[in-house]
C-alpha cells in the first residue's frame, strides 16, 4: 500500500514549497490551481467511464425491469421484480449458479495454493529462479480461448481405449484409475473446468505473493532468527502477516476473474452445453441465441451483485487501512 | 456533455426510424406490383452491395470468392463488399449481425439458414420479401415447391436460397462392416440399430462416432424424422404439435440406444473428429450433414472404397435440409444492388459454380449433374426424386427458430448426462409451448 501512497506525496508539497507563501490572499487561487489540472488530467477518463460503465450498467439494470410482451401477445417477461424472481426460480439459472460456486471455490483455492507453493519454493533461493519464475508465469501470456482449445482435447471425457489427451496420459502411466469424465458428467464437475484457471493464473499470485516476500526487509528476518524463532515460526509470524494484504488483493482479483468467466468455459464445452452452464455462459444464450435480452439483463445485474457482494467489502477495507496509513 | 449525448442519441433514433420507414415503403412498393416489380436493369442497378456472410475460411470461402468474381463481371455497375465474418459456424457472425441490425445500419444482403431461423427477422421487421425475385428466377419450375413450402412463412418468401446440404446422412466405413458381416443396408432405425450390435460383436468398441450437442441434436432429429414419418415430423413445429406422442418417445429410447454404441463425446467436441473415426477406421457409422464428404476427400479417401453412405432409414425416404439463403434487410442503403445480388445468387450459372466449390448441391432442378462429384449427383437425384420427402432441419435452423433450437440443443445436452426420457419429453414440450405459433 505504501507505493500507492508514495508518489502523491511526493509531487504534493515539496513540488510547490514557497508558492503559497507569496500569495497569501490569493489561497483559494491556489487551491484551485493544485486540483484544477489533476482534475482536466481525468476529466475524459471519468467522461468516459461514466458513459461507458456506469452509464451502461444503469441502462442495463433498467433493462432488467422491462416488461416485454410479444407480437403475438405472448408474455415475455411479466416486469418489475418479477423479472428477478421467475429467473432465480429457474432451475437451470440455479444449476449455473450451482456450477459457478464450485467453479470458484476450486479455482480460488487452487490459485492460492500454487501461488503461495511456487513463491515460497522460489523465495527460498530456488536454483534457477528467474527461469522458473518465467515458466510459472508464462501460461498467463495466453488468452483463455487459445488455451480452451487445447483444453477442450486435454480433457475429454473419453476413457479405455478411445481415450486423448490427460486420459490417456494416465493410461501411458500406469495410472488407469485416475481417468475421469472431467467436466462432462457429475455434481462437481465444474472442478475440472477450474484446472485449466488453475494453470494459467497460479503463476500470476505467485509473482503477487514473490512481491511481498520482497518487500519485506531482510533485517526483520535476521532479528527473528537472531531471537531463536525457527524457520516455521520466522514465516508464521513474521513474513506470513505481513502479506495478508496482498492475499487479500490475490484472492479479490482471482475470484472475481472466476464469477465472470466466461471465454474459457465457451471455448471448452461449447454454445449450449448445459452440464457446464454458468451466469456468464447463460447470458449470452439469453440474450444471442433465446433471442430475450431482458432475461440477459435480470442475469448480468445479479452477476454484478454478487461480484458486488465481494470486492466492496475489499474496496472499504483497503480504504480504511490507506486511511490508517496517512 | 450529457447534452451531447441525448443529441447523439436522438441521432441515432432519427436514423432508425427513417431506416424502418424506408423499409416499409419499398415493402409495400414491392408487394404492390406483383411479377416484375423490381425490372433487373443491365449491368446493374449501382451502388455498393455489401454480403454478409459467415464463409471465411475452407471451401466456403473459395465459393465466395468465385460468386464475387462472376457478379463484378455480370453486374459491372454495382460494388461487391465482402463483409464475412469468420468462426463459431456463424454464432460470431450472427452476434454482429444482431447488432448491425438493431443499429439501423443493415448489410446489402445477410446470408441466413433458410426457414424458421429466419422467424426472428421477419418478426422484428428486419427482412422484406422477395417473392418478385423468387417468381422472376421461375418460381415453383425451378425451385422444388416442397422446398418452397418450407421457405414460406405467412405467405412469403423471405430469401433466395444458394445452396442444399442433407444432414440425415449416415456415413460407414465398409471395410468394418464387411467384417462385421453387414451386407445390406438397414431397412429402418431399429434395424440400424441391430446392425451397431452385428459390427460391436466384431470387436469394434463404438460402432457409432458422435461429437458434441448440436451433433447429437442432428443424430436425434435424423432418427425422429425417419421414425415418425414427414408429415407428423413437420407437424411438430406447428401449433399442433405433439412431443409427447410415442412416435417421439419411441424415437427417444432408439437414441438412446444407438448412444450406447456410441463414443464418450464432450458437449463441445467439434464434427470433424467424429467423421474421423469413421475414415479412420474406429466407428463403423457416423451421423453428418454431407459436408462431411470434404473431410474425407481432405484424408483422402475414396468414395464407396474407403467410406460409403446412406440416408437415415425409416417410414419412407427422408431429405433432411438445410440451406444457406439470402436475404433483403429492411432499409439497406442500395435496395437495387441488393436485388441485383439476389437475381444473381439464384441464377443457373452463380449456383453450378458456387455449389460445386462447395460441395453442396444447387437448390435449382434444372441443373444437370453433369461435373458435380458423385456423391453430389446421388444427392441431386434423392433431392429431386418425387418419392423424397423434404423435411427441415432442427439443428441447423430450419425447422425452429434460433431460440427453440437452442432450447432443444440444451435439453439434449441435459439427456447425455441423465438419459432420462421424461426429462426430455418435458424439456421439448416446454420448448414447443413457448416458441410454437
Amino acid at each position: 500500500m505504501t507505493v500507492l501512497v508514495g508518489p502523491a506525496d511526493a509531487t504534493g508539497p515539496t513540488g510547490r514549497a514557497g508558492y503559497g507563501n507569496e500569495h497569501n490572499e490569493g489561497d483559494d487561487m491556489v487551491k484551485v490551481r493544485r486540483w484544477f489540472p489533476s482534475f482536466l488530467f481525468v476529466l475524459p477518463s471519468i467522461i468516459l467511464i461514466g458513459i461507458f460503465v456506469y452509464g451502461f450498467i444503469g441502462n442495463n439494470i433498467i433493462g432488467s425491469f422491462a416488461m416485454v410482451r410479444t407480437r403475438s401477445g405472448r408474455i415475455k417477461a411479466p416486469g418489475g421484480f418479477q423479472n428477478y424472481s421467475s429467473l432465480i426460480g429457474d432451475p437451470r439459472y440455479q444449476h449455473a449458479l450451482w456450477n459457478l460456486l464450485v467453479l470458484t471455490v476450486t479455482f480460488v483455492a487452487g490459485t492460492m495454493f500454487f501461488g503461495l507453493l511456487w513463491a515460497l519454493l522460489l523465495e527460498r533461493g530456488a536454483k534457477f529462479e528467474g527461469l522458473f519464475r518465467s515458466l510459472l508465469l508464462f501460461p498467463m501470456a495466453i488468452s483463455f480461448v487459445a488455451a480452451g482449445v487445447v483444453w477442450r482435447w486435454l480433457l475429454s471425457p473419453a476413457t479405455g481405449a478411445q481415450a486423448v489427451g490427460l486420459n490417456q496420459l494416465f493410461q501411458m502411466m500406469g495410472l488407469g484409475g485416475l481417468q475421469s469424465s472431467w467436466y462432462s458428467a457429475g455434481r462437481f464437475n465444474m472442478a475440472a473446468m477450474a484446472i485449466p484457471a488453475i494453470w494459467q493464473l497460479s503463476g500470476y499470485i505467485m509473482a503477487l505473493f514473490l512481491a511481498g516476500f520482497r518487500g519485506i526487509s531482510e533485517d526483520q528476518r535476521e532479528a527473528a532468527r537472531v531471537d531463536g524463532a525457527t524457520e516455521f515460526k520466522l514465516y508464521r509470524y513474521v513474513l506470513f502477516p505481513q502479506l495478508s494484504p496482498i492475499a487479500l488483493s490475490a484472492l479479490i482479483i482471482v475470484g472475481h476473474m472466476s464469477m465472470k468467466m466466461f471465454d474459457l468455459i465457451y471455448s471448452i464445452a461449447g454454445q449450449s452445453s448445459y452440464t457446464a452452464e454458468v451466469p456468464a455462459t447463460l447470458m449470452w444464450t439469453q440474450m444471442f441465441q433465446l433471442n430475450d435480452p431482458t432475461a440477459a439483463a435480470v442475469n448480468a445485474t445479479l452477476l454484478l451483485l454478487i461480484v458486488a457482494v465481494a470486492v466492496i467489502p475489499y474496496l472499504i477495507y483497503t480504504n480504511r487501512t490507506e486511511k490508517g496509513v496517512h | 456533455m450529457r447534452g451531447k449525448k441525448l443529441a447523439a442519441l436522438a441521432t441515432a433514433s432519427l436514423l432508425v426510424l427513417s431506416g424502418a420507414a424506408c423499409g416499409s415503403s419499398t415493402e409495400s412498393g414491392s408487394g404492390s406490383a406483383s411479377t416484375p416489380a423490381s425490372t433487373p436493369k443491365a449491368g446493374g442497378a449501382g451502388g455498393t452491395v455489401g454480403v454478409f456472410t459467415w464463409w471465411a475460411d475452407g471451401s466456403e470461402k473459395k465459393g465466395l470468392d468465385a460468386l464475387e468474381k462472376m457478379f463484378n463481371e455480370q453486374y459491372p455497375n454495382d460494388k461487391f463488399e465482402n463483409l464475412a465474418v469468420a468462426g463459431g459456424s456463424g454464432s460470431n457472425a450472427k452476434a454482429k449481425l444482431a447488432s448491425d441490425l438493431k443499429n439501423g445500419n443493415p448489410p446489402g444482403s445477410f446470408q441466413g439458414h433458410a426457414g424458421a431461423e429466419l422467424m426472428d427477422y421477419i418478426d422484428a421487421d428486419q427482412v422484406q420479401p422477395v417473392d418478385s425475385i423468387i417468381n422472376g428466377l421461375g418460381g415453383s419450375k425451378v425451385f422444388p415447391q416442397t422446398l418452397l413450402d418450407r421457405l414460406t412463412v405467412d405467405g412469403h418468401i423471405y430469401s433466395v436460397p444458394v445452396d442444399i446440404h442433407r444432414a440425415n446422412v449416415v456415413w460407414t466405413n465398409p471395410a468394418l462392416l464387411k467384417k462385421a458381416g453387414v451386407t445390406s443396408t438397414p431397412k429402418d432405425v431399429d434395424g440400424w440399430l441391430a446392425d451397431m450390435a452385428k459390427v460391436k460383436a466384431s470387436g469394434v468398441s463404438t460402432p457409432l462416432s458422435i461429437g458434441g450437442t448440436w451433433t447429437q441434436t442432428e443424430l436425434f432429429e435424423s432418427i425422429l424424422a425417419s421414425t415418425l414419418g414427414a408429415d407428423e415430423y413437420s407437424k411438430l413445429f406447428t401449433k399442433d404439435g405433439k412431443w409427447d406422442s410415442d412416435g417421439v418417445k419411441k424415437s427417444i429410447e432408439q437414441y438412446k440406444k444407438a448412444l450406447t454404441f456410441a463414443n464418450t463425446a464432450s458437449d463441445g467436441d467439434d464434427w470433424p473428429n467424429a467423421t474421423d473415426m469413421v475414415a479412420d477406421g474406429k466407428a463403423a457409422y457416423n451421423v453428418m450433414g454431407d459436408w462431411a464428404v470434404a473431410q474425407f476427400e481432405m484424408k483422402g479417401k475414396k468414395y464407396k472404397t474407403d467410406w460409403d453412405a446412406f440416408a437415415m432409414p425409416g417410414k419412407e425416404d427422408i431429405f433432411d435440409f438445410l440451406a444457406d439463403s439470402f436475404t433483403l434487410p429492411t432499409g439497406t442503403k442500395n435496395p437495387g444492388a441488393s436485388e441485383d445480388w439476389l437475381r444473381f445468387v439464384g441464377s443457373k450459372d452463380a449456383q453450378v459454380t458456387f455449389n460445386k466449390l462447395k460441395g453442396s448441391i444447387p437448390p435449382r432442378t434444372d441443373i444437370a449433374p453433369t461435373g458435380f462429384s458423385e456423391y453430389q449427383q446421388s444427392a441431386m437425384k434423392d433431392f429431386k426424386s418425387p418419392d423424397t420427402k423434404i423435411v427441415s432441419s432442427i439443428a441447423h435452423g430450419a425447422a425452429v427458430p434460433l431460440a427453440w433450437s437452442s432450447e432443444i440443443n440444451t435439453a439434449m445436452s441435459k439427456f447425455y448426462q441423465d438419459k432420462n426420457t421424461d426429462n426430455l419429453v418435458k424439456a421439448f414440450v416446454a420448448a414447443h409451448d413457448k416458441y410454437a405459433q
